[in-house]
């Protein structure tokens, strides 16, 4: 007779087990003698495309127990925009959600702007431009969501489709600032310089062709055998459940919660803008994938109209308070090389007080909330990064799946390193 | 407005309530920590004001900041464990959001070095589990009632609570031997 241990556990069939064994023949699993087993994935793992740790208890091939190691890539944003001006903490914003850079630009300059008094009265241009920039990054952002989503199920061909038409979006945003991924673009009170000449036309170009790759995308997974049955009713989350559980972005609307930000409180003119809001009804991987793929389309859509209306005009307020002055004015007036100088040295004074601003980016709610002191750096800058809050609750998602498909789950959430560890 | 879910919160609790604002639009109201369960259970649960999501959680230290400049702490003067009148030294900040209504609400309560606990809104909000494990890993805050409440962005090894105001901006505490520790 073998030994038992305590931690040995027999095989039984759950409630539920859809699985009849055959009455004439022996239980055969009766007599195996089972342990969970202990399993860490992570934190380098090429399934996972942040770094993050996750130790499973398995039972089987069944997950029991998980937990959820985060914080490979804190560098301490906050603690770092502490000691900066208010300016300054843009080039560390670009790195937070690393794959749509833009929007946290625009999610902290209109915090900023927010305690200034001064985020509803930006110039037109700067906030049509926004608006452009926001929407080409949630594109870029959604497409590198969905590719890597169909590579980590096997779909490489789709993966090359949707980055070669990210890399051509982000091509588009060099011209813009001069850098794919690291824009610092924004300034408190709008942006750092106007767009070059032709480069809303070359945008939508861009657009059209990128658009044919998405549907190329859905061509080849939409209704994809293998696809559809590692992604449809796995990962489910219920709408009560993801509003509980503090989700946003596409996530939320996956579980058929129409919120987003740009609908309920629109900020930067998106009440100007006809979209609509996808939204999935089951809650599963395959609906969060589906949402954010017609995202994409009505990102094009605001982008097209932000086009055909966009003003001409200035892209920073006229403020010697705010807004640097021109090179001009620097090098030939005392007045101008004065303000450029307080404004570089001592930083924007920002009046003392507190404030939460939101916008709606690619994950979901980014929000920062600002605490002044009435100087020039920032006593507080908190940033509420999306994806730290959905992978909180990645344990509970994968409870009762199996091992495998921790990939697709892990993937719907789009967790970000940059912005989930800050 | 939002407005209206202020008014109605410090009818329905004068005591808890130590004092509000509306800075820049954001409704704000400063509560006792002993009251904070009760009202937050009574603002998710409450029909009227459906509170069903926690959107942020965080604390702000405001060690060395002069009171004239704290402009948005009206009333935490009165906590229950503020010394001598003088609003304690943080706040831990919750921003509520009511999706039916469409109402967003800020809470916030007084804290001090002595005893930095505040009971746990977990219980309440899933959303607020690693919110609180970040509120401890980065201040120091103990969130009383919290099931597991570690460290979540650093390591356990490490010493201190990096985002107080008097953890030294300059300081390592590296987990491997730093081959030049003075570069």
């Amino acid at each position: 007779m073998p030994q038992h241990h305590e931690e040995e556990k027999h095989w039984e069939k759950d409630e539920g087990d859809d699985f009849i064994a055959p009455q004439h023949e022996p239980d055969l699993a009766g007599d195996l003698h089972t342990k969970h087993m202990h399993i860490s994935l992570g934190p380098s793992h090429p399934a996972t495309h942040g770094t993050v740790q996750i130790k499973v208890e398995l039972d089987g091939e069944t997950i029991v127990k998980s937990d959820t190691t985060v914080g490979y890539l804190h560098r301490g944003f906050e603690k770092s925009c502490e000691q900066v001006t208010w300016t300054q903490c843009f080039p560390y914003t670009d790195r937070l959600n690393y794959v749509s850079p833009l929007m946290n630009n625009v999610g902290y300059a209109l915090a900023v702007e927010k305690l200034l008094g001064i985020h509803t009265k930006l110039p037109e241009r700067a906030q049509y431009l926004r608006v452009i920039a926001s929407e080409v990054s949630r594109i870029t952002d959604h497409l590198t969501s969905s590719a890597a989503q169909a590579m980590e199920l096997g779909g490489l061909t789709a993966f090359f489709y949707c980055v070669e038409a990210r890399e051509r979006l982000w091509d588009r945003i060099e011209e813009l600032c001069g850098a794919r991924m690291t824009t610092s673009w924004c300034r408190v009170g709008g942006a750092a310089q106007d767009a070059p000449e032709g480069w809303t036309e070359r945008v939508l170009e861009t657009l059209d062709w990128g658009m044919a790759k998405v549907d190329d995308l859905e061509k080849l997974v939409r209704r994809n055998r293998i696809f559809v049955d590692r992604m449809v009713g796995v990962g489910v989350m219920s709408a009560e459940d993801a509003v509980n559980c503090g989700w946003t972005g596409p996530s939320l609307r996956g579980s058929g919660v129409p919120y987003d930000v740009r609908k309920a409180m629109p900020y930067l003119g998106y009440d100007r803008f006809k979209f609509d809001i996808p939204v999935g009804v089951k809650g599963d991987c395959y609906d969060r994938f589906i949402c954010r793929l017609e995202e994409m389309r009505e990102s094009r859509k605001i982008v097209q109209q932000a086009v055909a209306q966009l003003p001409k005009g200035p892209v920073l307020v006229d403020d010697p308070n705010i807004a640097l002055p021109g090179k001009n004015n620097v090098y030939y007036s005392i007045e101008g090389l004065i303000s450029h100088f307080k404004i570089i040295m001592e930083g924007i004074h920002v009046p003392a007080g507190e404030g939460y601003s939101y916008t709606e980016a690619a994950n979901g709610e980014l929000g920062f909330y600002l605490v002044s002191d009435g100087g020039g750096r920032g006593w507080k800058v908190r940033c509420r990064p999306p994806c730290f809050i959905l992978t909180s609750t990645l344990d509970q998602l994968i409870k009762g799946q199996m091992l495998p498909d921790i990939v697709p789950i892990f993937d719907s959430i789009n967790m970000i390193g940059g912005e989930c560890d800050r | 407005m939002s407005k209206d879910a202020l008014e109605r919160l410090q009818k329905k609790f004068p005591q808890e309530v130590l004092g509000t604002h509306a800075q820049h639009g954001d409704e704000t109201a400063l509560v006792d920590r002993k009251g904070l369960l009760a009202v937050c259970t009574w603002l998710k649960e409450s029909p009227d004001m459906d509170f069903r999501m926690l959107t942020d959680l965080t604390v702000v230290d405001y060690l060395g900041m002069p009171p004239a400049q704290r402009v948005c702490s009206p009333g935490a003067g009165k906590a229950s464990n503020a010394t001598g009148g003088q609003a304690p030294r943080f706040e831990v900040v919750y921003h509520l959001l009511s999706l039916s209504r469409g109402w967003r609400l800020r809470l916030k309560v007084p804290v001090d070095l002595e005893d930095p606990v505040v009971p746990t809104v977990s219980t309440l909000w899933k959303s607020a589990d690693w919110m609180e494990r970040e509120g401890w890993d980065l201040y120091g805050i103990r969130f009383e009632g919290h099931p597991d409440l570690r460290r979540v962005l650093l390591y356990e090894e490490f010493v201190g609570h990096p985002l107080r105001k008097d953890y030294p901006v300059r300081q390592r505490q590296p987990l491997i031997p730093m081959k030049n520790p003075n570069a």
